[in-house]
């Protein structure tokens, strides 16, 4: 890159961070040049963990898939498997039930702030922060895993949304569980800004730091808080208004400069909105229709007679961590003939060094925490 | 001003630590501030955490009144439609090959899951027609092996309807009801057969036996 001058006389360094190590988010190597300690070339090494989600879910029914989708983004299996069902849905010409997208929608918003929580823990880790911060959300976020684990029956691994609408119903009392949570919700989150957001070795070690330029971050198709950060308003709940998004009020917030420090706070911002969302969606969920709708209860009693009409599709929602895309053809079959996952993660990954260079071995670390990835869904 | 940011942050570590004692969650209270949610963590194999009634993990084959009366007909749809593939299933056959039955119907020779590979997704159990493979919620599965230790066959994936009935009830009476109606047809149909074999007295062999996978299609009927 032109942006960096090596005096002659300095002699480079080759380091590499990873495969294994606490700060890289799982098995991702970095290779970074240094000239003294300033990154000057890094280079991504991916694949310690590629599972063959894509072909595996070519050989197996629409609906064996979404097991694996849970797997992908093992820390937001719900929006992974919203995903999959609407673009199944798409490809069918199939409808949810009003109350099984109510639900759906609750369990996304939830997704959400288990991500922010967990991804905002992890990046102060990074920083330095030990333990403290990531364990107060981490204690947030087991509240949110226990409500999944009691709709669902599994904390992380839910494979609870399925086209047409959810597995099975909530049970009872489940919505003034998640009522009492989500209204507490914001004290944390008051909690954690005044624990974080105004605390100067945390601003010290942010701001400014890792700029992304909105055009790069346009050009480079960065989704998500990533891109919101920058600057540009574009959040697909807004954009599609799949699912019943439409009908609830919230705001999408943005950063101006596209740091580190505008990555943390957008997600922190989003909490907030998430936590009005879901309030509207607790309040206005309507206990008389059904979970899910018939042709979905048929679906999910014998996948392998499900064989929809010859085409294709794109199928996307805006998960935690950007566009989470499902691209599906079908050839009439019971077995989709192409799958492929658009994941957030990979994409935004992309960009890493022109964020990193010029910058130090420390703060790659945190530019990487900010980036908010995760191995199960770069490498599939 | 500078430092103010680091200082208040402490002091809310400092709360949450207080917050930790039960002294300090009174003095907390006295003192008009939030007493925090404490300790969250518990001494696992000493305490356990009371999990979710619908908490899954690991199928197991359910009978209703002896381990003989199974309610798996080995049809091989859970093999079948298993993601990971974990499931191998055998109908006892006699020597023609001709599949044999047990109470008026077929039932699995072998059947393995291999609970290394299963990754507890509840496939199988949203797959049966029969209600015949359910949810377990026992996770202290660890073995020395990874091999046949953890390849559990028939006679250990099978549990009574009671000990369902007492880990998941909801799902236990949701199950019941729907079964109750096919059981009430089933007892008709083979009363119905008994007297019509009485009556006529030749065939008597077939009948009872006939009237099951009758029932059993139609089962399959309903769910597609």
């Amino acid at each position: 890159m032109s942006r960096i001058t090596i005096p002659e006389e300095s002699e480079l360094l080759e380091l590499n961070l990873g495969p294994q190590h606490p700060s890289t988010h799982g098995v991702f190597r970095m290779i970074a040049t240094l000239d003294g300690e300033t990154i000057v070339k890094l280079k991504p090494v991916l694949g310690y963990m590629h599972r063959n989600h894509e072909k595996i879910a070519e050989e197996m029914s629409y609906i064996a898939s979404f097991p694996y989708t849970d797997r992908l983004d093992y820390l937001c299996s719900m929006s992974n498997n919203l995903g999959l069902a609407i673009a199944i849905e798409q490809l069918a010409g199939l409808e949810a039930s009003e109350r099984g997208e109510y639900i759906r929608v609750i369990m996304a918003e939830l997704t959400r702030l288990v991500n922010h929580t967990a991804v905002t823990g992890f990046l102060l880790n990074d920083m330095g922060a030990f333990g403290t911060p990531l364990l107060y959300a981490f204690r947030e976020r087991e509240k949110i895993l226990d409500l999944f684990e009691a709709a669902s029956g599994s904390r992380m691994m839910c494979n609870y949304i399925r086209p047409g609408g959810v597995r099975a119903d909530l049970p009872e009392g489940w919505l003034d569980q998640a009522k009492a949570i989500v209204k507490a919700f914001p004290k944390f989150l008051d909690e954690f800004e005044g624990l974080l957001s105004e605390n100067e070795i945390i601003r010290q070690r942010t701001l400014n730091v890792g700029v992304l330029p909105q055009e790069l971050a346009i050009n480079a198709s960065i989704t998500g808080p990533m891109l919101r950060a920058t600057g540009v308003d574009y959040d697909i709940r807004k954009v599609d208004n799949y699912s019943i998004y439409d009908r609830f009020k919230y705001r999408v917030p943005m950063g101006q400069v596209g740091d580190v420090y505008d990555r943390y706070y957008v997600r922190i911002l989003e909490m907030r909105e998430s936590v009005s969302i879901l309030q509207q969606a607790l309040d206005d969920i309507n206990d008389a229709s059904p979970y899910i709708s018939p042709k979905g209860k048929a679906i999910a009693k014998a996948p392998r007679t499900f064989k929809p009409p010859k085409g294709e599709t794109y199928g996307r929602i805006e998960s935690p961590k950007g566009e989470l895309g499902y691209h599906l053809v079908s050839d009439g079959s019971n077995k989709p003939y192409k799958y492929h996952v658009r994941a957030p993660s990979f994409i935004n990954l992309t960009i890493l060094e022109d964020m990193c260079l010029g910058h130090k071995v420390a703060d790659a670390i945190v530019i990487l925490g900010s980036v908010d990835i995760v191995l199960g869904e770069v490498d599939r | 001003m500078t430092g103010f940011g680091v200082l208040r942050g402490m002091g809310i570590t400092l709360r949450q630590f207080i917050g930790t004692y039960r002294f300090g969650k009174w003095f907390l209270k006295l003192i008009g501030l939030d007493e925090g949610s404490g300790i969250t963590t518990v001494a696992y194999p000493e305490v356990k955490q009371k999990h979710a009634e619908n908490f899954r993990y690991f199928p197991f084959l359910v009978y209703d009144e002896s381990p003989e009366d199974m309610r798996c007909v080995a049809c091989k749809i859970c093999e079948q439609e298993c993601p990971p593939q974990c499931i191998h299933i055998t109908m006892e056959k006699d020597e023609k090959g001709a599949p044999t039955k047990k109470f008026g119907r077929t039932y699995p020779a072998q059947f393995d899951i291999d609970v290394s590979i299963c990754m507890s997704c509840r496939i199988c159990v949203d797959v049966c027609p029969f209600d015949a493979i359910e949810m377990d919620n026992d996770y202290e599965v660890a073995d020395y092996g990874r091999g046949p230790e953890m390849n559990f066959n028939r006679d250990k994936l099978l549990k009574s309807a009671e000990y369902f009935g007492k880990i998941k009830p909801t799902e236990h009476a949701e199950v019941e009801a729907r079964l109750e109606p096919k059981r009430a047809k089933a007892k008709a149909a083979a009363a119905a057969a008994a007297a019509k074999a009485a009556e006529a007295a030749k065939p008597a062999e077939d009948k009872p036996a006939d009237e099951d996978p009758s029932d059993a299609g139609s089962d399959k009927g309903d769910a597609s």
